[in-house]
């Protein structure tokens, strides 16, 4: 895996993700939103052993820029093998359940923009007939609950949508991996209280970088999530409808 | 607010923690701030009671490195580990390295450290090019020895209380490679220690002692001599996975049975007399990085480092008495190092490195007993004209911190308004318990 393009850049999951593939010499081509922060990350993994990095601001939301995105990583890479789709918010429930804008915000950011880019991957990976298009979702994805539905329902769309696209692909060589992560320390959970369930990027990076190298269609990590979710699936939905988690 | 603990597992201390995601963002504007790095200090210097911890483990981020002249640019919070794994293959080393590879590049400069080249290289601070140094009213500075030159010698051994470091430049060493060539010799007595000291120290790069402070009368003060240099060689510069301690046990492992039994082992061994030893360099280093969260062994009362140093003028004698009265008590020492500080001045105000003798013991915490020891090699330090290390540090007086320091009066004029430690509280505002 020599040429992989990061989408989300600077996520804290997908930055000890890349440090793994710079170790072993990739070249990146990198989109992320904040400049500054792009360049920060861009600089390091140079450093970190990367061979070429290259990077493009891009948000997340302009879903019009992904086939000239995905042209541009081959053009520069001089080719593409693989590609990480890393970036998400972590909704306002409530903010969503009053507005209808930040709904489709949301929905627009977690799971559109997945889909658009992953679209345009397929399609351009389906053609040279190798590829594989990672994406991270989340163990929330497994099921709704009404403390984050909105976040937890944008996955589970990237899911259902993934499924169907790793089937589409699957004769043609390329791959589709998800990536349902648990409780994970980043930004994005700044302001959780921490318990004993939580990982760090780290701990989860070579998961991730393992499941992109073979292929893995679904992959929960830490592993313990797997159980737990099955559990929690399991559960029957009139008594799940009583549950208060 | 949440426990944060340092490397002692003591004092016990609730805090609240801000994590800091990037340098551009400035730091928070709340009061009493204290940058934390990755905790290996082992007392209160990196703590801040009811105050805030800027935890800077995310800045870690490689900015600048040039292959050709071993200048290394990155954010602080990057652990000395990640840039030896890195900078190692182009053949550039850390130019000085404390026992442990697992702290931050800010840490290392904020208590401005010493390792085992301190004869040769001084301290860590002698290396640092150039830093930036956040403060809490949003100004901030690149510092250098020729720009602020003021607030560069505050901040190196600064603890921390100066302001937020967010990158650095340092010069690197070359080296052929991951290996060390030297050799090891036991010494049967303190004098023994002296005599390899001084003709060791001459002609070699990385010089060190483990001294056995179980042992008394006519063996008082024996141990193991190691002396090594960088050579070239081939091999492996990969970590090796560590293994981890997976519990805290309910009681500590480390009593007089286990260290006087452990120390006569460690002396005895074969391998302590060698005349021509080869090793890697995590293995010279960092022997305990092996064994991840060791501290644990010492059980939920933690432990107690103390680590002075003392003046070579009547060091034999004030040491003898130290070592005398550490091998009298049942609070035996394990790891107890014995180390010649060279003459190299260290930059920082507060630095901690002097010329002399250095001695570091780790004690089990059994409360005012171990207290009442620590206290009594105090005063011998006092009386020698030394100092003990506030990285080690979570019990001296007020008294003797101001006696080791003369310079805190006019290092406090660079003190960032909003920034405290409990370690700062403790031994500068001069509370008795
Ligand atoms: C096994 C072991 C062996 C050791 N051997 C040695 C040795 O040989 N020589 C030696 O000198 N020391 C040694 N030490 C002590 C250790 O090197 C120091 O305590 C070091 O400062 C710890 O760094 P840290 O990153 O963990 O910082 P912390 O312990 O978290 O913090 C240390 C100080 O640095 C400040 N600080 C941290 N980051 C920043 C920043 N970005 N900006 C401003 N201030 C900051 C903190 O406020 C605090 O005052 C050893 C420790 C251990 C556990
Ligand atoms: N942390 C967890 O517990 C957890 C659990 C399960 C799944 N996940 C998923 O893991 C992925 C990575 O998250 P993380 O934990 O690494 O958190 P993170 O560090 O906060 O990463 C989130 C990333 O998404 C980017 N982003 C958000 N909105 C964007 C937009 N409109 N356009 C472009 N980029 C945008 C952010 O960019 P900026 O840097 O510019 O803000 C940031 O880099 C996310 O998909 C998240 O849903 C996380």
């Amino acid at each position: 895996m020599t040429k992989i393009l990061i989408m989300g850049a600077t996520s804290a999951i997908a930055q000890a993700t890349a440090r793994i593939f710079a170790a072993q010499g990739a070249s990146l081509y990198l989109i992320a939103r904040d400049p500054q922060k792009l360049a920060d990350v861009a600089a390091d993994l140079k450093i970190r052993g990367a061979k070429n990095v290259f990077s493009r601001t891009l948000n997340a939301r302009e879903l019009d820029q992904y086939r000239q995105v995905v042209e541009d990583a081959a053009t520069q890479l001089a080719g593409l093998d693989a590609a990480l789709v890393a970036h998400g918010t972590l909704s306002d429930q409530q903010a969503c359940e009053q507005s209808i804008d930040r709904l489709v915000d949301e929905f627009t950011t977690n799971a559109l923009s997945v889909m658009a880019l992953c679209t345009e991957l397929a399609n351009y990976f389906s053609a040279q007939k190798h590829g594989t298009i990672a994406a991270i979702s989340s163990v929330a994805g497994d099921r709704g609950r009404k403390s984050n539905y909105v976040y937890a329902s944008s996955k589970a769309a990237i899911n259902c949508f993934l499924s169907g696209m790793g089937q589409r692909l699957s004769k043609s060589g390329v791959k589709v991996v998800v990536v349902k992560p648990g409780f994970v320390i980043s930004p994005m959970t700044a302001a959780f209280k921490k318990s004993a369930l939580w990982a760090t990027p780290t701990a989860i990076a070579p998961v991730v970088a393992q499941a992109m190298i073979r292929g893995t269609p679904v992959v929960y990590v830490p592993w313990f999530w797997r159980p737990i979710m099955l559990i929690i699936r399991a559960i029957p939905e009139r008594l799940f409808r009583r549950l208060s988690f | 607010m949440t426990l944060k603990l340092s490397w002692g597992n003591r004092p016990r201390q609730a805090q609240r923690v801000t994590t800091l995601t990037s340098r551009h963002e400035g730091i928070p504007t709340e009061s009493s701030l204290l940058p934390f790095g990755n905790g290996r200090s082992y007392g209160d210097v990196c703590l801040n009671e009811h105050g805030v911890l800027l935890a800077t483990r995310n800045l870690d981020h490689f900015i600048n490195f040039d292959p050709k002249i071993g200048v290394l640019e990155c954010e602080a919070g990057i652990l000395l580990s990640e840039i030896t794994k890195h900078t190692l293959p182009h053949g550039w080393f850390l130019p000085v390295t404390p026992g442990t590879a697992f702290i931050t590049l800010g840490g290392a400069i904020a208590n401005d450290i010493h390792g085992k080249n301190h004869h040769r290289a001084g301290c860590f601070g002698a290396h640092v090019l150039s830093f930036e140094l956040h403060r809490s009213n949003g100004e901030w500075f690149c510092c250098s020895p020729s720009e602020h030159a003021d607030l560069f010698t505050a901040t190196i051994g600064g603890l921390g209380l100066t302001g937020l470091i967010t990158t650095a430049s340092i010069q690197l060493r070359q080296v052929q490679g991951p290996w060390l060539t030297g050799s090891s010799h036991r010494f049967a007595n303190l004098q023994g220690f002296f005599d390899l000291s001084s003709v060791a120290d001459e002609s070699n790069e990385y010089t060190v002692a483990w001294v056995d402070c179980c042992a008394a009368g006519r063996r008082l003060g024996r141990g193991v001599f190691m002396l090594a240099n960088h050579t070239h060689g081939d091999g492996s510069i990969t970590a090796r996975t560590p293994l981890r301690l997976p519990f805290t046990p309910p009681i500590s492992l480390i009593n007089r049975y286990s260290v006087k039994l452990f120390n006569e082992v460690y002396y005895r061994r074969r391998s302590a007399e060698k005349s021509v030893a080869r090793w890697h360099y995590q293995e010279f280093f960092y022997p305990l990085d092996r064994l991840l969260e060791w501290n644990k062994v010492y059980g939920p009362a933690g432990f107690f480092q103390y680590q002075c140093v003392i003046p070579e003028q009547d060091a034999a004698r004030h040491l003898k008495e130290m070592l005398g009265r550490v091998a009298a008590t049942s609070s035996a020492s394990f790891l107890a190092v014995l180390k010649k500080l060279g003459s190299i001045r260290s930059v920082g105000l507060l630095s901690f490195a002097r010329p002399g003798i250095t001695l570091a013991m780790d004690f089990p915490n059994h409360g005012s007993r171990t207290l009442a020891l620590l206290d009594s090699l105090d005063a011998i330090t006092r009386e020698a004209g030394g100092a003990v290390y506030p990285a080690k540090d979570a019990r001296m007086s007020s008294e003797s911190f101001q006696q080791y320091y003369p310079a805190w009066r006019e290092f406090s004029g660079f003190i960032d308004p909003n920034f405290s430690s409990s370690f700062w509280r403790r031994v500068t505002e001069n509370i008795k318990k």
